[in-house]
């Protein structure tokens, strides 16, 4: 693709990411929308981000493993850990790359 | 509070997730350059898209060679989950002027979200909360810039055996668990990555928007059988 029409594709995208964030902004005070949606809302991040995540974690070069040929796994598991102890993100962040580099020298 | 401390507030409440967005960014620049796109539109992609994840799949899509059509809807799929960030925060930003609302809404990332959001629902709201979420924006956008910028220039020159692209995940990570505090919500990660996993050979990713709708799914049929 030349460089123009690669700027135009990202042009397309970036407008539909912006009206996608703005959809609810933009409608607040003229349209609510229905009780269920509202309650649905809250899993929408946790199911998209976990959907993205996971197989970055449980899989090498395509292949599912959850072997110690697999220190991602590990490395994230520990990650997810220390989360959910001390819900820090700089703490989450700092311990899965010490873990993946740990892992990856001992292995 | 003032505008600029409400505006500080926000950039510090973001600063810790750069540390996940920063190398993220480096690898995005890479991975743009390697799928076969010149620099400055790898570069440009990070402020006329601003979507980490997106950015990655669609840099990967292009030099995988899809069809335009197919990936602005990848794009579009994969940041669907921003709506709901924009119904989260419609009700704080109900009474700004439109001018406000249109950057706020630019400025509208999963990091930003994450890192504002406790602040924006805090009671009493402060007349100066959307200050909170443009600092938070604002040090995202400049962070990911920045890296991005790095990734194009200097990226391929870093060694490959530091794993930087891991990054993603641990952000990731570091923005979903805390956000689990109840059974529902974990049978929701736990299906959607389940899911993400079995479905990961499907051509153009189009297993991760099945994966989440099943998340999704599951969840909220855990809390409807949860007693009131």
């Amino acid at each position: 693709m030349s460089q123009s029409s690669l700027l135009l594709l990202w042009l397309a995208c970036g407008l539909l990411t912006f009206a996608i964030r703005y959809s609810f902004i933009a409608l607040e005070g003229h349209y609510r929308p229905p009780d269920w949606f509202i309650r649905w809302l809250p899993f929408v991040p946790i199911a998209a981000l976990t959907a993205i995540t996971a197989p970055e974690l449980a899989l090498v070069a395509g292949q599912f493993d959850l072997g110690f040929g697999n220190p991602r796994f590990w490395a994230g598991l520990a990650a997810i850990a220390v989360a959910a102890i001390w819900k820090n993100t700089l703490l989450t962040i700092a311990s899965g790359f010490a873990a993946l580099w740990l892992l990856n020298w001992i292995l | 509070m003032t505008p600029a401390s409400a505006f500080l507030l926000g950039v510090r409440a973001l600063l810790p997730m750069l540390l996940g967005v920063a190398p993220f960014g480096v690898i995005y620049g890479v991975v743009a350059l390697q799928s076969g796109i010149p620099p400055l539109a790898a570069f440009l992609m990070s402020s006329l898209v601003f979507a980490g994840s997106a950015q990655f799949l669609l840099a990967q899509l292009v030099g995988a060679g899809a069809p335009a059509l197919l990936m602005v809807g990848a794009v579009g799929l994969i940041n669907l989950r921003h709506a709901l960030y924009s119904a989260s925060v419609a009700p704080v930003l109900a009474q700004l002027p439109r001018r406000w609302k249109l950057l706020l809404a630019y400025l509208l990332t999963d990091e930003a979200y994450a890192a504002a959001i406790p602040h924006l629902l805090a009671e009493p709201r402060s007349p100066q909360a959307h200050w909170i979420l443009f600092g938070a924006g604002f040090a995202l956008w400049f962070g990911w810039q920045l890296s991005t910028l790095v990734g194009v220039l200097v990226g391929a020159r870093l060694p490959a055996d530091l794993g930087l692209d891991f990054a993603l995940p641990l952000t990731f990570i570091a923005i979903v668990v805390p956000l689990i505090d109840s059974r529902a919500r974990l049978v929701a990660a736990l299906v959607a990555g389940a899911v993400a996993v079995v479905l990961v050979a499907l051509p153009y990713k189009t297993g991760l928007f099945a994966a989440a709708l099943a998340g999704l799914a599951a969840g909220a049929f855990m809390q409807g059988r949860k007693p009131a």
